[in-house]
This record gives structure tokens, C-alpha cells and sequence, in this order.
């Protein structure tokens, strides 16, 4: 009932303004079309002056309205996110400017040179000295930003400090699965016709590879504040993308070619809570790339803890290489023989 | 005197003078058929153009209507939903594959099929013919068919939308593999077929009507109109044309590799790729970035195939009502070249974040900032003109003021996501939803409303109603900024592209009263079309009549034809030109007409 009431509203609102358009030109027509034209153009400049003034004032209550829902607000959870952030005011300064000139100057001039009898247009058709100006200009002023951009960009893309922590993201329809090196600090070689969710080997590593018996797979990334971290990153069906908003960094994950990222987390998950001032906060991985019909939902969830906390955790977790061969796990069979297995024994020991 | 007579008083008489020499030309009998439908004449075909682009403008606005009410009230049941859309609104809720299916259609026909055919494919051939003083195209055969390619790509998109399993769902884009792999989505079965048959015959549509816009523009210019008098539009409508001969066909090709990928078994973009439920899929050794780079090839001059007849006609109407030469012609022609040579240099911008080499990404920033500076040239050109002229607020300035407005918002973004290191943090956010609507949708959607106002009683013979031309423009303006300026801010809080629903993510749902507030705003916006829809069908049928030739006092040649131009525009000769298209104001004169002789007493510049 309310959609026929909203209809028949809509086009009553329509009947009224095309009749009173009709009338209207009606009345310019038997007024004389002239004298109409000239006082639409009066309420038109005045429109356009008044758009502006509006439109400023609208731009700054916007800002005041949603600055602070942004990620400006608080600081970058990244150090290198900072850098990101500075760009970014150095870049919206001289973006801002020229925006208010220009859209005063358009609107200004729209206002002030509206038709009038008395006016004598300036036959006014090149004049290079002002092309050069407004050519020289902007490019000055683009090579600045374009240094300062470049200098960012290698830096983000380049090596990572050597202290580095690696930890490998591979997203799939619609999660994330994290892989960390384990004690040897290496990964074990995967390859995809392997993967077997059913049995515990959800990125197809070769267990053969004695490299990946200690890597240990999690739903859920751990990163270390203040330790640089370098994202090794895959998809095992269409290509992702890992958003880290709060860090400032994104990568596309592309089946079949291995993308990297780095950054330093700054805060500590419960840092980022107080500063923040909402509880409930968290770093989220959103998929930045359209990935299917779940894209909206693949969401990963980052814990940034002090190095202590990190080592509590890691000892906690148990090699995807005993999770996936139970037959292998000293806790399931004894007496262990297997080297590998060994090492194992030692890591659920401190436990 | 009723109403009727009011409006056409006097135009009887002048009409009929003024068409005078127009009933001799007609040798031939035109049938309904030959006239109205299979019709040769660029006037009729741009007209044809029109009206299909008209028709998926609504149908492309009314789809984002849609997915705007599902963004802005995530929560709420529209059972009336369920009425049209069947199972995929069930319960009054937009499925997520409907949303999906929605926002790609959405993009593709908006970006294809209303600004690249509806906006050049009407206004190159209802302009370059007129203003260069061509009685048709090179080929009118070829205008022919390439308006019906076009429309048998509308068909077979259309079609698309009644699939069983939906119309193509993975964004306009259409990254494999997800496009690739029907598995991987239902959208990418049947709909992704028939969503690459249509835009192949686009493709085709496009080429046939770019060669023909370039040996127009090439080689039947009337005597005396070279090259550097040609008004600005013919020559934006030049370079659009030569952009998209050059890249469609690589588009092409990219969509050739994707049909061997979905049908014969090859891997040209597929690897290492292992589908839930499905299992390892024997692909190896392809590579998905390859579509990027072949898409992204025709992706960004695309945006200047849109965006550059908007700038061409916005030169000319500024100009005409400023009653004021265009500021700096040759230099609107040079940044124009550059634009149109930066535009094919570029393109690897969309591609910063796909692990693309730094370096080369590097040079991508740097050549595509570079395109802010002829972007700049023309802005500043552009308020030049405005600048101590005399300013008639026709409905098409209007628009062409706007055009401006919303060229400098959009463009200046653009400063922001061409910087790589900007890139990796705004990419595919809000911010670029809010960066190329501005620029590249709303932006273009004021040239070709500037065109429509303009041009439409060259076209038809009649005016458009002024009041709602005005009220038109101005709940336009106002809503697309704001749609589409809070929308920065979203995206300065990293909220992501394409999500159905916001509500379960921490970092984004702080925007849902905001997002309320876009959709209120963007159904306002979209009712406001339906009115600019109406004021075009009712004019074209009972609009006040044109009584004189010239009714903007303008000097371009399409202006000296008869009131309604018959096939061969003039009913004589073909005007000779003497002098280019812009001496508005010149020694004291309101305008000089381009068929007007130099006089020996004339002032140079």
C-alpha cells in the first residue's frame, strides 16, 4: 500500500512541476521570449553563486561530520602507514587548493559576467604567456608529489629489513589461511594439485619436503609490534586482494603468481583498542578484489601482540604436518621414532 | 488563442521560409522502414544512438537504484522487490549473486553502452557530418551497421539478465578467473557467455563507427574548413574515435583468450587453481595479470573515449554562450593530443596492487600524472573563456558549467590514486568509487546532457522546456555531489568496493547512516532523470517549434541548414567555410558565422 501511496506521490509531484513548466512557457512566450530568457538568466547566476557558497559550507560540514569516522582520525597502525598518511595531507593541501580556486573562479565568473545589455565581451581568443603559466605550473607542482610518491613506493615495494619476521597469506573462497615458517625459518614446497581440505592440507604441501614439518598453518594472523613482517602472498582460486586499511598497505593475491608486502605494525591490538576508544576493535583483512558471490564476508582477522605474547603462542601451536598425519604425532604414537618427529616432542615438551 | 497556438504563433510562417529550399532535394521515397529503422542518415542513426543509450541509462540507473537500497537499508524487506525480481529478492532482500549481478550489469552498460555509444555514437554522428560540411558519413552503410551491432549487443545483454543462472556477476571488469570459471561463480556460466558475445559485437559496433568517424573527418571537410578551423567538438570526437580503434581491438583479443580459457581447455590466464568442491583443475603456467594488462589496454582510453566528446562539446558551448571565442584553441587541440597519446601509456595505473614491477609502476605514476597537466591547460582555458564574457544560462551551459565543476572535483582525485603510494592504500576503496563517478560518470553525463539541450532543436526541430531543463540541472548537480562526496570519506576509512554488506565488519559499519543518506539521495537523482525523460519525449513531440535558424547565434555550419535539414543536410551547396568557429564578440559584431567571408577592414589576432 505504501509503494502505490510513494507512486502516486512521485507522479503527482511530477504532473505539478510539468504543469507549472507549460505555464511558465506560456507566459515567457506572451511576455515576449527575451524579457523571460533575461530573467532566468538572473535567478540562474544567482543560483550558481549561491551553489557555491552552499557547496563550500556543505563540504565543510561533511568533514565535520565524518573526518571522524575515518582512518585519519587516529594514527596509522603502521610505520610505514605514516608515511602513507603525510602523502596523503601534502597531497589533499595542494589538491584542496587548486579545488577552491577553481570552483570559485567558475562559479565566480558564471555570476559576474552573466549576460547584461551594458557589457562589452573581451575578444579574448589565446594568449601563450598564460598557457605557458598554467602548463608550467601543474608540473612543478606534479614532479614535487611525483618525487615524494616514487620515493614511498620504493620503500614499500622494496627489501624488507633483514630482521623481518615472513609469514605466508593465501586466500581462497571466502577466507584466509596463514602459514608461518615454523623454527628453520623456511616453508615447505607446496603444490596445488596436493591441496586436500578433508585431510588437513588445505595449501597442498608436500610433506615429503622435511622443510614443512614444522610450518604451522592458523586461521588467524599473529604479527609482532615494532618487528617488521613480510606477507608472502597466493589464492588457490581467484585473485583476492589483502586490504590492511589500518596498516595503509593492500596486495593482490593471484593464483599462481606469489605477490610480497611489507610493513612494521606500530600498535598492539589492545593499544589500537584504547586509541581507538572502541573496544571492540580489531585489524581486519578485507578482500579488496571482487572474488565471487561471498567477496563481502572474507574477512581475516590480524592480532598485533608484544614479543613475549608472540613466543607464548607460537610454542602453543602444533606443525600442520601432525595435525594432517596423525600417525606421526608422538602424542598418538609411541615411541617416536622419525627425526622429525623429535623435534616435535621437544616443542610439545615445553608445553 | 488555445495553448498550442500560443506556443507556435509565429513559426509557421518563418518555419516554412526557412525550409524552404528543403522539399526540392527529395528525390528518393523514404519508407518507414528505410527512414526510421534500417535509415542511412547519421542524423536518424544518431538519433537511433540516443534513444538505445537513453534506454540503459534508465536501466542501468534503476539497477544501481536497486543495490543503492540494498547498501542503504542492509536491513529492510521491500516485498514489492520479490514481484520483480523473483528469486532473486526473495523475501524482499537482494540476494548477494543479484548484487553482484546488479553492480557488474550496472557498470558495463553504463560505461559501454550509455557513455561510449550513446554519448560519441550520437553526437560524432549528428556533429561531424553538420559541422564539417558533409551532406553523411564516408560510409553511410557502415554507420548503418554499426548502430545495429550495437543493438544486437543490447539484445544479447539484455538477454543475458533472464539466465537461469543469473547475468554476469564479477564486477565490469571481468578479472579471470572468476570470469573464467563458472564454478567459481554461477554469474560466470551462461550470463559470462553472453556478456562476451555482446560486448564482441560492441567491439565490432565500435570499430565500424571509428574508421567511418575518421575518414570523415579526414577526408570530407567542405572547402575551406582545414584542419585548424574545425571546432573543437569534431576534433574531441577525432581523437576519441582514433583512441578507439587503436584499443578496442586489443580488448578484443583479451576477450578472445577468455572465451579459448572458458571453452577449449587452454590457460592463458588460468593456474594453479584449486575450486572447492570441484578439485584441482589442470591448468598451469597461465597468468591472470595478462587479462589485466589487455583489459586495462582499452580500460583507460576508454575513459577518455568517454570523457573526451564531453570536454569537445562543453569547448564549444561555453564558448557559444559566453558569446566569447574559446580561450586558446590550438592549445585545447595540443592537450587534447596529449591526452589522447597519455591515454595509451597509462593503463598498468589500475594494476599497482597486483604485485606488478615496481619499477614499471613507478613510470606508470609519472606518466599518469603527467595527464593532469593538459587536464589542467583545458580547466584553466575553460574558465578563461568564462572570464569577462557574457553569459547566457541556456539549459546546455548550465550543463557545461557543471561539466567543468565536476571535471576539477573528479580530476583532482585523480592526483591522489595515480600516486602508486597513495594507491596501495585507497585502491579499490571508496575513494575510486567517488573519483571516477565524479570524473568520468557524472562528469560525461553533464557533456552529453549539455549536447542534448544544446543541439535538440537542431535535432528535432523543437525546443526542450526550459523550467524543467532548470530544475533538471539543478537537483542534478546537487545530488551528485551528494552521492558521491561523503563517499571520499568512506574511503578514507578503507571501505572496500563491491561489498554487499558492511554491518559485520568492524572497520566499515560506522557509514551506515551515511549510506542511508547516498541511497535517499541517488533514488531523488534517479526520479529527476525520469522528468529530463519526459521533457525529451514530450518536446520532441509537442515542444515549442524553432522558428529561426540559429537559435544560439552560433557560427558552427550545422546552424546554417534548414530548421529540420532533410538526408544531405543542405539543400543547395555546401556552404563554403572562410574562418574558424569561435569569433564571438569580434570587433564589435555578437558573432561571425564560419561561411562569412574575411572582410578586407577585419582586425587579426
Amino acid at each position: 500500500m505504501t509503494m502505490f501511496l510513494t507512486i502516486a506521490v512521485i507522479v503527482l509531484i511530477f504532473v505539478v512541476i510539468f504543469q507549472i513548466s507549460k505555464a511558465s512557457e506560456y507566459v515567457s512566450v506572451l511576455k515576449g521570449e527575451d524579457i523571460s530568457r533575461k530573467q532566468n538568466n538572473k535567478i540562474n547566476g544567482f543560483l550558481m553563486v549561491a551553489f557555491l557558497v552552499l557547496g563550500m559550507i556543505g563540504v565543510w560540514y561533511c568533514n565535520k561530520l565524518y573526518f571522524g569516522k575515518t582512518l585519519l582520525a587516529v594514527d596509522s597502525a603502521s610505520v610505514e602507514g605514516a608515511r602513507v598518511d603525510s602523502m596523503l595531507w601534502i597531497t589533499l593541501a595542494v589538491t584542496g587548493i587548486v579545488f577552491i580556486i577553481t570552483q570559485v573562479l567558475l562559479f565566480w565568473f558564471a555570476y559576474k559576467y552573466q549576460e547584461s545589455d551594458k557589457r562589452k565581451v573581451f575578444y579574448f581568443p589565446h594568449d601563450n604567456r598564460l598557457e605557458v603559466l598554467w602548463t608550467i605550473i601543474p608540473a612543478i607542482v606534479l614532479t614535487i608529489l611525483v618525487v615524494i610518491g616514487l620515493r614511498n613506493w620504493f620503500l614499500f615495494t622494496g627489501e624488507p629489513p633483514k630482521d623481518a619476521m615472513v609469514v605466508e597469506v593465501t586466500g581462497k573462497q571466502f577466507n584466509w589461511i596463514f602459514r608461518y615458517p615454523g623454527k628453520d625459518g623456511a616453508f615447505g614446497k607446496k603444490y596445488y594439485k596436493n591441496i586436500d581440505d578433508a585431510s588437513g592440507n588445505a595449501l597442498g604441501v608436500l610433506w615429503d619436503d622435511k622443510l614443512s614439518h614444522d610450518d604451522i598453518v592458523t586461521d588467524k594472523m599473529i604479527l609482532v609490534k615494532g618487528r617488521p613482517v613480510k606477507l608472502i602472498i597466493g589464492a588457490r582460486d581467484v585473485v583476492h586482494d589483502v586490504g590492511l586499511s589500518h596498516f595503509r598497505m593492500k596486495m593482490d593475491a593471484v593464483p599462481g603468481i606469489p605477490t610480497t608486502l611489507w610493513f612494521t605494525p606500530k600498535y598492539t591490538t589492545k593499544e589500537m583498542k584504547e586509541l581507538t576508544k572502541n573496544p571492540d576493535f580489531v585489524y581486519e583483512i578485507s578482500c579488496d578484489q571482487m572474488c565471487g558471490n561471498g567477496h563481502y564476508s572474507m574477512k581475516g582477522i590480524i592480532e598485533v601482540v608484544d614479543q613475549e605474547e608472540y613466543d607464548i603462542w607460537l610454542i602453543k601451536q602444533k606443525p600442520q604436518y601432525l595435525v594432517a598425519n596423525p600417525d606421526k604425532d608422538p602424542e598418538n604414537a609411541k615411541p617416536v621414532a622419525a627425526d622429525t618427529a623429535k623435534t616435535a616432542t621437544k616443542v610439545v615438551a615445553k608445553l | 488563442m488555445s495553448n498550442e497556438a500560443v506556443l507556435h504563433a509565429h513559426s509557421d510562417a518563418a518555419a516554412h521560409d526557412a525550409q524552404g529550399g528543403h522539399h526540392h532535394e527529395h528525390h528518393h521515397h523514404e519508407t518507414f522502414i528505410s527512414k526510421y529503422v534500417f535509415s542511412q542518415d547519421h542524423k536518424m542513426i544518431a538519433k537511433q544512438f540516443l534513444i538505445t543509450g537513453m534506454f540503459w541509462a534508465v536501466l542501468g540507473g534503476l539497477m544501481s537504484v536497486l543495490f543503492r537500497l540494498q547498501l542503504g537499508y542492509p536491513d529492510t524487506t521491500f516485498p514489492w522487490l520479490e514481484d520483480i525480481l523473483g528469486k532473486w529478492a526473495k523475501g524482499g532482500h537482494i540476494s548477494p549473486e543479484a548484487y553482484y549481478a546488479l553492480v557488474t550489469t550496472h557498470g558495463t552498460v553504463l560505461v559501454f553502452f550509455v557513455l561510449t555509444a550513446g554519448l560519441s555514437g550520437t553526437f560524432a554522428n549528428f556533429l561531424i557530418p553538420l559541422q564539417i560540411g558533409a551532406r553523411d558519413m564516408a560510409s553511410p552503410f557502415m554507420n548503418m551497421l554499426s548502430y545495429w551491432f550495437f543493438f544486437a549487443a543490447s539484445i544479447v545483454m539484455l538477454s543475458s539478465i533472464f539466465v537461469e543462472t543469473g547475468p554476469f556477476s564479477g564486477g565490469w571488469t571481468a578479472y579471470p578467473p572468476l570470469s573464467a570459471l563458472g564454478d567459481a561463480s554461477p554469474g560466470s556460466k551462461t550470463g559470462m557467455d553472453l556478456w562476451l558475445i555482446s560486448m564482441a559485437l560492441f567491439v565490432v559496433s565500435q570499430l565500424l563507427a571509428g574508421l567511418n568517424y575518421i575518414s570523415t573527418v579526414l577526408n570530407m571537410r567542405t572547402k575551406g574548413m582545414s584542419m585548424t578551423r574545425l571546432p573543437l567538438t569534431v576534433w574531441a570526437l577525432f581523437f576519441t574515435a582514433i583512441l578507439g580503434v587503436l584499443s578496442f581491438p586489443v580488448l578484443f583479443s583479451g576477450f578472445i583468450l577468455l572465451i579459448f580459457d572458458r571453452n577449449f581447455g587452454t590457460s592463458f590466464y588460468l593456474s594453479d587453481i584449486f575450486i572447492s568442491g570441484v578439485g584441482a583443475l589442470p591448468n598451469e603456467g597461465g597468468s591472470a595479470i595478462l587479462y589485466q594488462h589487455l583489459f586495462w589496454f582499452l580500460g583507460h582510453p576508454e575513459v577518455y573515449i568517454i570523457l573526451l566528446p564531453a570536454m569537445g562539446m562543453a569547448s564549444e558551448i561555453l564558448s557559444v554562450n559566453s558569446r566569447k571565442p574559446i580561450f586558446g584553441y590550438m592549445a585545447m587541440v595540443g592537450s587534447m593530443f596529449a591526452i589522447a597519446v597519455l591515454a595509451f601509456l597509462v593503463w598498468a595505473h589500475h594494476m599497482f596492487v597486483t604485485g606488478l614491477n615496481p619499477f614499471l609502476g613507478s613510470v606508470f605514476v609519472l606518466l599518469t600524472l603527467l595527464i593532469a597537466v593538459p587536464s589542467a591547460i583545458k580547466v584553466f582555458n575553460w574558465l578563461t573563456t568564462l572570464w569577462r564574457g557574457n553569459i547566457r544560462f541556456t539549459p546546455g551551459m548550465m550543463f557545461a558549467i557543471g561539466f567543468v565543476s565536476l571535471f576539477i572535483s573528479g580530476g583532482l582525485t585523480g592526483i591522489w590514486v595515480g600516486n602508486s603510494a597513495l594507491d596501495i592504500h585507497l585502491h579499490d576503496t571508496y575513494f575510486v568509487i567517488a573519483h571516477f563517478h565524479i570524473v568520468m560518470g557524472v562528469a560525461s553525463m553533464f557533456g552529453m546532457f549539455a549536447g542534448i539541450y544544446h543541439w535538440f532543436p537542431k535535432m528535432y526541430g523543437r525546443y526542450l522546456n526550459n523550467s524543467m531543463a532548470y530544475i533538471h540541472f539543478w537537483v542534478t548537480l546537487a545530488g551528485a555531489y551528494l552521492i558521491f562526496w561523503p563517499m571520499h570519506y568512506e574511503g578514507l576509512a578503507g571501505m572496500p568496493r563491491r561489498y554487499y554488506d558492511y554491518s559485520i565488519w568492524e572497520s566499515f559499519k560506522q557509514f551506515a547512516e551515511l549510506n542511508r543518506f547516498i541511497s535517499t539521495v541517488a533514488i531523488i537523482v534517479f526520479a529527476v532523470q525520469l522528468l529530463f525523460l519526459f521533457n525529451f519525449f514530450y518536446s520532441v513531440f509537442k515542444g515549442r517549434k524553432v522558428t529561426v535558424q540559429n537559435p544560439w547565434s552560433a557560427n558552427t555550419l550545422e546552424w546554417t541548414t534548414p530548421i529540420r535539414p532533410g538526408h544531405g543536410n543542405w539543400a543547395g551547396e555546401i556552404p563554403e567555410v572562410h574562418r574558424w568557429a569561435y569569433d564571438y564578440g569580434k570587433d564589435g559584431k555578437e558573432f561571425i558565422p564560419q561561411t562569412t567571408p574575411v572582410g578586407a577592414d577585419e582586425s587579426h589576432h
